[in-house]
This record gives structure tokens, sequence and C-alpha cells, in this order.
């Protein structure tokens, strides 16, 4: 009797594919777009060591994730914008507003570092609530309204830079994208862009799992339903959007380090941004996707790109080679979601049968 | 009382940005109506409106393309090549530019119907494709286009130029394919609901193909004429031009829901015809070229605000009979 009123209680019966162990249930997540991305990450590695055996050291590895760093961490903050069913084009725009403004606001001076921080925050939270509120409240499109924060940023940037190169941030501010953890025994350095990295695919992870992440996917699957289920959409998104301009933010302190201060900086971001979520087997129109395969997607991106260096390829084929991949990965992916929608769609049928089976679990 | 209709809307911002570009322009000490100005306003906006018309169709069609920017890139340079300076090479130039852009719409058309792809991201990846072999094989201006040729981006029928002219037929086209024919008319139906289009027994891919094969080839003519314009092919002349992201703005400010399956190409024009005024004014006054973008970018926002909310209310009650024009627009 008790046995029987135990799962009853606790509201859903447990699904077959939760209950398998822990190698079946990584290999069968490894079958999905968002997990077949980190075996394309683990192939590409592979394939890069044998064109360029140098490669594979760990202080040359590691290396290389804390330059990815950066646009990984774009990647998540774009990546709760796709899997609520928009875009964000603002991206870039962000990216360069924050670089230009960290090298003129600090300068030479260390005290100013953490208000200037602060200030940079604050100004990408409020880029991210414009989008957000005009998106959701004036039913302007994520693509038009974003795009034209795109514009007006990237021109107020560029008409108060002049184009150029403007201001150098002191030393200690370059070091959050630069430094690292010197001396660490195998892996030589741990480069600082790395560390937050971590922080913040554990933050991004937790996140999703929170009701926020839950309802953000369902808002993405569909809106109608995640209304009528008590879902406030308007505050959701605007919320999907402050974390993918916070996020631009990071990636554009990061970036500072490694590329100076030029308002050209964050170009061409949001389109790679974008590509890495996809990437990472995020559906495009939203609802399905995990976080962690977007950084993977960047890494992906990244890896791609190094190996293709490694191959000698010209670097003018570059985009031909990307284009290429992206077409494939989204129509591998694009059939694999589809497979698994047909599947549980084709579940009743059989069901009018005696068997049930194991996999369709309850009936 | 008739409510206004979206593309009214668009009409009232265009009449709008008209009588401010006027005062403006007045207030710098110019006629905004002199021939010249009206010139240059009406040359401005057949590039971008080549492209736009094609962007509508895919829009319409529930799809997006991102690659125009290189197809323009990409005929420019093969029309100019093959035209070589010669006048006798003018015509299959031209034809072999189109046909390749032609073959690049198939492509996005066939990778976004068959293989399932978002059209966001086929079209970007089909871009890049192209954008690489550009880089590739192209370093600079390339190909020359003869006098005959470039007479196309000077001559003029009265105060019209005749690229305009040429414009306005594609679009007159491209509203009788919309309005008359049986793949228009699916056009719709497979952007509103390619689900429900599907069941109702429609070939979905045929539209999309269609849309996007048209697309191209409008971009392909606006790299002809671009190349008549500035008599050289250039691999880079697209990208600068921003038409993807511009023609897509353009669409939607003409009341096109990005979404598809409503819309309209006269909506489409004006949109074209704001941002041709606009940037004539900001080029009467001078303005700075970022600043430009800044207020290219605020009108973009504001003006798709200003309608975009109630646009996507108003659905038509389920038992009202509205006539058949009216749903048409």
């Amino acid at each position: 009797m008790s046995n029987l009123t135990a799962p009853l209680t606790s509201g859903r019966p447990p699904l077959a594919g939760h209950q398998a162990s822990l190698g079946r249930r990584i290999l069968a997540g490894s079958a999905t777009p968002g997990g077949a991305v980190f075996v394309l990450v683990a192939i590409l590695v592979v394939a890069i060591i044998i064109a360029n055996p140098n490669f594979g050291e760990p202080g040359q590895l590691i290396r290389f994730a804390g330059r990815t760093a950066p646009i990984a961490i774009a990647a998540m903050g774009q990546y709760y914008v796709i899997v609520s069913g928009e875009f964000d084009l603002s991206m870039g725009a962000v990216i360069a507003t924050q670089v230009v403004m960290a090298g003129n606001l600090i300068g030479d001076d260390k005290d100013k570092m953490f208000p200037v921080m602060a200030l940079m925050l604050l100004v990408g939270a409020a880029i991210g609530l414009f989008n957000g509120l005009v998106n959701t409240l004036l039913k302007v499109p994520s693509f038009i309204v974003t795009l034209g924060t795109m514009l007006a940023l990237g021109g107020l940037v560029n008409y108060l830079t002049g184009g150029a190169a403007t201001g150098n941030p002191v030393d200690e501010f370059r070091q959050i994208g630069r430094g690292s953890i010197q001396d660490v025994p195998i892996i030589e350095v741990i480069p600082y862009p790395l560390i937050i990295l971590a922080v913040l695919s554990v933050l991004a992870t937790w996140l999703m799992r929170r009701p926020f992440g839950r309802s953000l996917i369902a808002a993405g699957d569909n809106p109608d339903s995640a209304r009528l289920a008590g879902v406030s959409l308007w505050w959701l998104k605007t919320r999907a959007f402050m974390i993918s301009s916070l996020s631009a933010t990071i990636a554009g302190i990061v970036l500072v380090g490694y590329a100076g201060v030029h308002p050209e900086v964050g170009r061409g971001y949001e389109f790679a941004a974008i590509t890495a979520v996809v990437l990472g087997g995020v559906l495009l129109g939203g609802g399905r996707g995990w976080v962690l395969s977007a950084a993977a997607g960047a890494f992906a991106l990244e890896l791609l790109f190094v190996l293709l260096t490694s191959l000698d390829v010209d670097s003018t084929w570059r985009d031909s080679v990307q284009g290429l991949i992206i077409i494939l990965a989204v129509a591998a992916s694009a059939r694999a979601w589809q497979l698994g929608r047909t599947r549980k769609t084709a579940q009743p049928t059989p069901a009018s049968g005696s068997t049930g089976g194991t996999t369709t679990g309850e009936q | 009382m008739k409510r206004l209709t979206s593309t009214g809307i668009v009409y009232l911002i265009f009449a709008m940005s008209l009588v401010v570009g006027a005062i403006l322009t007045a207030g710098e000490g110019r006629n905004f109506f002199s021939t010249g100005n009206i010139q240059s306003i009406l040359t401005d906006t057949s590039i971008l409106g080549f492209i736009a018309i094609g962007q509508t169709l895919v829009i319409l069609a529930g799809s997006l393309d991102l690659s125009v920017p290189y197809v323009v890139s990409l005929s420019s340079l093969v029309g100019g090549g093959m035209m070589a300076g010669q006048s006798g090479n003018i015509v299959p130039a031209v034809l072999a530019a189109l046909a390749v852009a032609a073959l690049i719409g198939l492509a996005n058309g066939l990778v976004v119907s068959f293989l399932h792809v978002h059209g966001f991201i086929a079209t970007l990846g089909i871009g890049l494709i192209v954008n690489g072999y550009l880089a590739s094989n192209y370093q600079g201006s390339h190909g020359s286009a003869p006098r005959d040729f470039r007479l196309l981006g000077a001559t003029y029928v009265g105060p019209i130029p005749l690229s305009t002219l040429i414009m306005l037929g594609a679009a007159v086209l491209a509203i009788v394919i919309l309005r008359l024919t049986r793949v228009g008319h699916h056009l719709y139906a497979v952007g509103g609901s390619p689900d429900v289009a599907r069941l109702s027994g429609l070939r979905t891919s045929v539209p999309v193909i269609v849309a996007h094969v048209l697309c191209s080839l409008l971009a392909g003519l606006a790299g002809l004429l671009l190349l008549a314009r500035l008599s050289v092919g250039s691999p880079t002349i697209g990208s600068q031009g921003n038409y993807d992201l511009m023609s897509i703005a353009a669409v939607v400010l003409g009341g096109t829901l990005l979404a598809g399956g409503k819309g309209n190409i006269v909506g489409t024009l004006a949109g074209v015809g704001i941002f041709a005024v606009m940037n004539n004014v900001m080029g009467v006054m001078e303005v700075k070229p970022f600043l430009k973008d800044v207020i290219r970018g605020l009108v973009i926002v504001l003006a798709v605000a200003l309608y975009a909310r109630r646009e996507i209310q108003r659905r038509p009650a389920r038992f009202e009979k509205p006539s058949l024009l009216q749903e048409a627009r």
C-alpha cells in the first residue's frame, strides 16, 4: 500500500530515462545535440594534437582555454536570450562600449578600477533593461531592438573616440584579462579569464535549475502556455536580455587585457556568440538546449579555427569552413531534436495495445 | 471609423519624415523638393529597394536572408569581370551574374527547406561560404563596366532615375506574384504556419525556395546596379553597405511581421523611402558619419515601436467577417 502511494504523492512518475545508470545517461546525453558538442570538442582537440603535437601540452591547452573564455562568456549570455526565443545583436556594440569606457574612465588611476567596473556593470544592465523592455512591452521584435541598440551604441562609441584607439587603462585592470596564477603544477598557469568562466558556468548552471531558468525554457518553447501557467513573460525576458548585456560587459572587461582599447574590439561578437550557441545544439527560436553546451560551442568554434591554422588552410577560407560547419551542425541537431519529438508524440499509439513496454514506463 | 492598417501607419511615418526632412533642409537654406535632391533620394532608394523587396518575400515565407551582402559583391564581381569593358559582353555578363546569384538563392532555399536549418543560420552560413570565396579569389576591385552599362546608373526618365524605375518594376512584379499567383498565396500560408500549410496539402518547400531564389536574384540586380555606378566590381561593396541588416530593418519598418506570413511590398517601399529621406537629410545637415548610425538605430526602434504593439495584439475576431481585400493588406 505505502509502496503504491509513495510515487503518486511525488506528483510525477519518474521518467525511465532518468533512472538509468550514470554511464548510460552520459551516453544518451551525448547523442543529443547539446551533448554532441562536447564530443565535437574532444574530436577537434585530438585532431589538432595530431596535426600539431605542441598544442597537446597542458600549458598550451590551458592558455588556449583562457583566450577562448571571453567568447564563451558572451555565448553563455546569448544563450539566455536565444533559449527564450529572442536574439541579441547588440552584444558586439556593448563590448565596444564597455572597453572604451574602461579605457577612458579608469586611465592611470588604480583606485578608480572598482567604481568604474561597477559603473560598467550598471551600464550593461541598463542596456539589457532597455532591450528587454522595448522588446517585451512595446512588442518590437528583438532582432530590431537589438539591431537599433547595436547601430546606436556602435555609432556613439565610434563618434566619441573618432574610430581610433583611445585611452589605456591601468595595468592592474588589464591583468584581469591577461594575467594568471603562476607556478601551478602540470598546467603551469591558470589564466584569470578561465577562473571567471568557471565561476560564471557554475552560476549559469545553477540559474538554469532555478524557477527562472525553468520558466525561461518554457517561455521559449511555448510563450502562450508559459503565460497561462502564471509566468510574467515581460520580466522574465527582460532579465534574459540583462544577463546577455552583463555577460557582454564581463567579456569586454576580459577583452581589454587581450586586445586593448579600440572601438572595433567587439566587432562580430554578436554573430560569433550566436554561432557558438547554435553550434552548442541550442535551438534558435527557443525552448531547447543547455547553457554549458553554449560555452562548449564557443570552444568548438575556436578549436575549429586553430585546426584550420595548423592545417595551413588559407586564412581567407576560414569563413567558408565556418559557414559549412554551422550549417551541417545545425542540420544535424535539427534532425536530432525532431527525432526526439516524433518519438514522444508517437508514444500514445502503441499504448493502445496491451504491452506498455519498458521504455514507456508508466501508462 | 476605419482603423489605420499598418501600411497606413508606415505611410504616415513616411509623410512625416518628408515634412520633417523638408523643414530641416529648409533650415539649412536648401530646397528639399528641388529636382536634384529628389533625384538623389530616389537614386538612394534603388539599391536598398531591390534587396528589401527580395527580403520581404523571404521574410513573408518565414525565413531570413543574411547572405545578401555577399551576393551583391559576388554579382558585381562576376558582372564586372565578364564585361571587361566590352559592350558586347553586357548581356552574357548580366545573365551569368544573375545565374550565380540565383544559384546561391537556390542553395539557401534548399538548406532551409530540406535540412530544416533556421533561415538565420542557413543564410549566415551560405553567406560566410561565399565570403570565403570572395576573400580568397579577389584582393581588390575587379573587372570594369563598359560605358553603355554605366549609363544604367546615369539615365533619367524625367526626374526619375532609370534604376529606380527598374526597382519599382521589380516591386510591381513581386506584388503580382504575391497577390495573383498560387506560389504567392502559398508563401503567405507557409510563412503564417508551416504546419498548417503542410496539413492543408501544400508542398511547403516550394514557396520557401522560390522566395530565396527571387531574393538572391534581386540582390544580384542590386550588385549589377552598383557595378554600373562604380564601374568596377568590389568584394566588399556588399558588406560595407550593411545591406543584410538594413534591408531587414526596412522590411520590418514596412509593417511586415518578422515571424512571417503577414506584410506586403508596398509597406517595404515606404520603409526604404524613410531610410532614403533620413540619409538625404543627414547628408544635407552634414551629420558626422558615426552619428548617422546612432540616429538610424534610434529611428528604427522608435518607428517600429509606434505600431508593433497593436499590430501583434490585433487578431481578426473569428466570427467577424473581414472583407477579403482588407485581409490581403
